[in-house]
C-alpha cells in the first residue's frame, strides 16, 4: 500500500508508537496516584507555550515543554499549600494555563491554522527534529522508570509508607511532574492538547478494570496504547479519518470492552 | 547506629523520645509540650478523643510532620538525622488505600523492603524468599495472588503487618489498625500483636479506638497524659535475652 510507504507516514507511526509507550505509563501512576487531570493541566499550560513559541519565533515544542515543567512544579507547590485538596490546584493552574493561551493566540493574527494543529494534533506533519525529541522523551521516560519501579510503585500505593521507609517523597513528586510534563509536550503534536489525557488516562483505566497485579497494570497500559495508537493511525490513513479522533475514540472503545469482559468474568 | 546508654538495662534503649513537642494548625494548639519515652520492648497505647492530636503526633514521629516546637528523638538519634528508617515497620489505617489498586498481596508485602536501604538497587533471590517468609508467618501464603483489594478487612491487616514485618524491625507503629472490622477480627488481630510483645524484642507504639480491648492490656491508669492525649504503657519482662534474632523465624517456629 503507498500510505504505508510514504515517509511523512512512517514518521506518523514511528512518533505514535514511542509516545504510546511512555504517555499511559505516565497516566498509570498519575491516575493511581488520583492525579488524573494533572495530564489535561499540563498539556492546555503547554499550549500557552505553544504559542509564545510562535510569537518569538522559538521551536514552539521546546517553549510548550518548559511551561508544562514550570507548571508542574506550580502543581506540586499548590498541592502542598491545599493539602488533600490536590485537584484545587490541577485546577487553578489549567485556567492559567487556558488564559494564558487565549491571550498570546490573540496577540498576533493569522496563525490559527498552526493553532488547531497543536489543539487535536496534526501527527502527519512531524518531521526530523520532532521524531529526535520524542525518541530522546521516550528514553529518558523508560530508563527513569526502570530504575525507580520499586520506589514508584510504592509511593503510588501509599505514599506515607515510602515517607516512613526514608524515601525522598517530595523530590519523587517533582520526578513525576516533570517527566509528565516531557510526555505532554512531546505527545501535543500527536494527539493534540484536547485529547492528550485521552492517552494518559484511557489505557490506566482499562488496566485497572483487568490487571490484578501491578506487573500486569504496567504491561497492559502499554499494550492498550500501542494498539490504539498504531491501529487508529492506519484506520485514520486508510479512511482519511481525523487522527488524534480516531485514536482516542479507538481507546474509548477498548475500554468499553475491557468492562465488558471485567463483567463476563465476575 | 547509635545508642542511647541512659537506659536503665542495656535492652531496654529509648526507642522513641518526645521531649517538649508542640504543634498548632493556625491558632489551634493540637500538641502543647507532649513529653515522653518509650524504651525497648513497651507496648505504647497512644489513646484520645478525636481532635486529641494522636494523629498529628504520629506523624511527627515517623517524619511526615515537623513539630514546630521541641525535639523527636528514635533510637537516641535526633530525627533530622536519623537515617535507619528500616528499623520501623508502619501498618497505615486500613481504609487508606485505594480497593481498586493493581497490586497483588506478594507485591504489597514485597513493598515494606523498598524504603532508602533499597533505592536503586536490585530485588535479590533473598528479599522474595522473606516476603514468602512473612506471608507465611501470618497465615496469608495461599493468598499471595490474589489483588490487595480483594480480601476481608482481616486479611489486608494481616498483609500490611506482614509488610511491616518483612524488615525484622525494632518498632511498630500502628495507626488504628482495628478500625472499621468486625469485634472478632479486631480480636484476633490484637491476640497475635499481644503475643508478639510478649516473646519478641519489639516495641510498639498504637493509635486506638478500640479502648476495651486495648486498655485491658496495657492498664487502665495511663504512664503519662498531655493535654486530651493519654499514653498507656505496658513492658514486656517475658523475654530474658538481648540477643537479636529474626522475628519471622522466631515468630514461625511458635506457630
Amino acid at each position: 500500500m503507498d500510505l504505508l510507504t510514504a515517509e511523512f507516514f512512517q514518521r506518523a507511526l514511528i512518533g505514535g508508537a514511542l509516545i504510546a509507550i511512555t504517555a499511559p505509563l505516565m497516566g498509570l501512576f498519575l491516575v493511581l496516584r488520583r492525579l488524573a487531570m494533572i495530564g489535561d493541566t499540563l498539556s492546555h499550560v503547554s499550549i500557552a507555550g505553544v504559542a509564545l513559541g510562535f510569537l518569538i519565533n522559538v521551536y514552539p515544542v521546546a517553549v510548550g515543554l518548559a511551561f508544562a515543567v514550570i507548571a508542574s512544579f506550580g502543581i506540586e507547590a499548590l498541592r502542598k499549600t491545599y493539602r488533600s485538596f490536590a485537584e484545587l490546584s490541577i485546577a487553578i493552574i489549567m485556567s492559567g494555563g487556558i488564559a494564558l493561551a487565549s491571550i498570546l493566540f490573540t496577540l498576533k493574527k493569522g496563525f490559527n491554522l498552526n493553532v488547531t494543529s497543536y489543539l487535536f494534533g496534526s501527527i502527519y506533519t512531524l518531521n526530523q527534529t520532532d521524531l529526535i525529541v520524542v525518541a530522546a522523551i521516550t528514553a529518558i521516560v523508560l530508563v527513569v522508570v526502570l530504575l525507580l519501579r520499586k520506589e514508584l510503585f510504592l509511593l503510588a500505593f501509599d505514599e506515607d509508607a515510602a515517607s516512613v521507609g526514608g524515601l525522598p517523597v517530595r523530590y519523587f513528586n517533582i520526578l513525576i511532574g516533570v517527566l509528565t510534563a516531557l510526555v505532554i509536550s512531546a505527545s501535543i503534536k500527536i494527539v493534540g492538547a484536547l485529547l492528550v489525557s485521552a492517552l494518559l488516562t484511557i489505557p490506566a483505566a482499562c488496566s485497572l478494570a483487568l490487571s490484578k497485579s501491578f506487573r500486569q497494570a504496567i504491561g497492559l497500559v502499554v499494550i492498550v496504547g500501542e494498539v490504539a495508537v498504531v491501529a487508529g493511525l492506519w484506520m485514520a490513513g486508510v479512511w482519511n479519518l481525523a487522527p488524534g479522533g480516531t485514536i482516542v475514540l479507538l481507546l474509548i472503545a477498548m475500554l468499553l470492552a475491557s468492562l465488558a469482559f471485567r463483567r463476563m468474568k465476575v | 547506629m547509635k545508642r542511647n546508654e541512659t537506659a536503665a538495662a542495656p535492652c531496654h534503649q529509648e526507642i522513641v523520645a518526645l521531649d517538649r513537642v508542640s504543634y498548632a494548625y493556625g491558632t489551634q494548639q493540637v500538641l502543647n509540650g507532649v513529653t515522653f519515652t518509650a524504651r525497648e520492648r513497651d507496648f505504647v497505647g497512644l489513646i484520645g478523643s478525636n481532635g486529641a492530636g494522636k494523629t498529628t503526633l504520629l506523624r511527627m514521629i515517623v517524619g511526615l510532620l515537623k513539630p514546630q516546637q521541641g525535639q523527636i528523638r528514635l533510637f537516641g538519634t535526633p530525627l533530622d538525622r536519623f537515617k535507619d528508617w528500616h528499623l520501623i515497620g508502619y501498618v497505615p489505617q486500613r481504609s487508606h488505600f485505594n480497593p481498586l489498586f493493581p497490586a497483588t498481596v506478594r507485591e504489597v508485602v514485597l513493598s515494606g523492603l523498598y524504603g532508602r536501604r533499597k533505592l536503586l538497587r536490585r530485588i535479590t533471590k533473598g528479599d522474595a524468599d522473606r516476603a514468602e517468609d512473612a506471608m507465611k508467618t501470618l497465615h496469608i501464603s495461599d493468598l499471595a495472588e490474589k489483588r490487595i483489594g480483594a480480601l476481608s478487612g482481616g486479611q489486608q491487616q494481616r498483609v500490611f503487618l506482614a509488610r511491616a514485618l518483612i524488615n525484622n524491625p525494632k518498632l511498630l507503629i500502628l495507626d488504628e489498625p482495628m478500625s472499621g472490622v468486625d469485634s472478632e477480627t479486631q480480636t484476633n488481630f490484637f491476640h497475635l500483636l499481644r503475643h508478639m510483645h510478649q516473646h519478641h524484642n519489639l516495641t510498639f507504639l498504637m493509635v486506638s479506638h478500640d479502648l476495651e480491648m486495648v486498655l485491658s492490656y496495657l492498664g487502665h491508669e495511663p504512664k503519662e497524659t498531655s493535654g486530651k492525649l493519654a499514653f498507656h504503657v505496658r513492658h514486656s519482662h517475658d523475654l530474658e535475652d538481648c540477643a537479636e534474632t529474626d522475628l519471622l523465624h522466631t515468630l514461625r517456629k511458635e506457630g
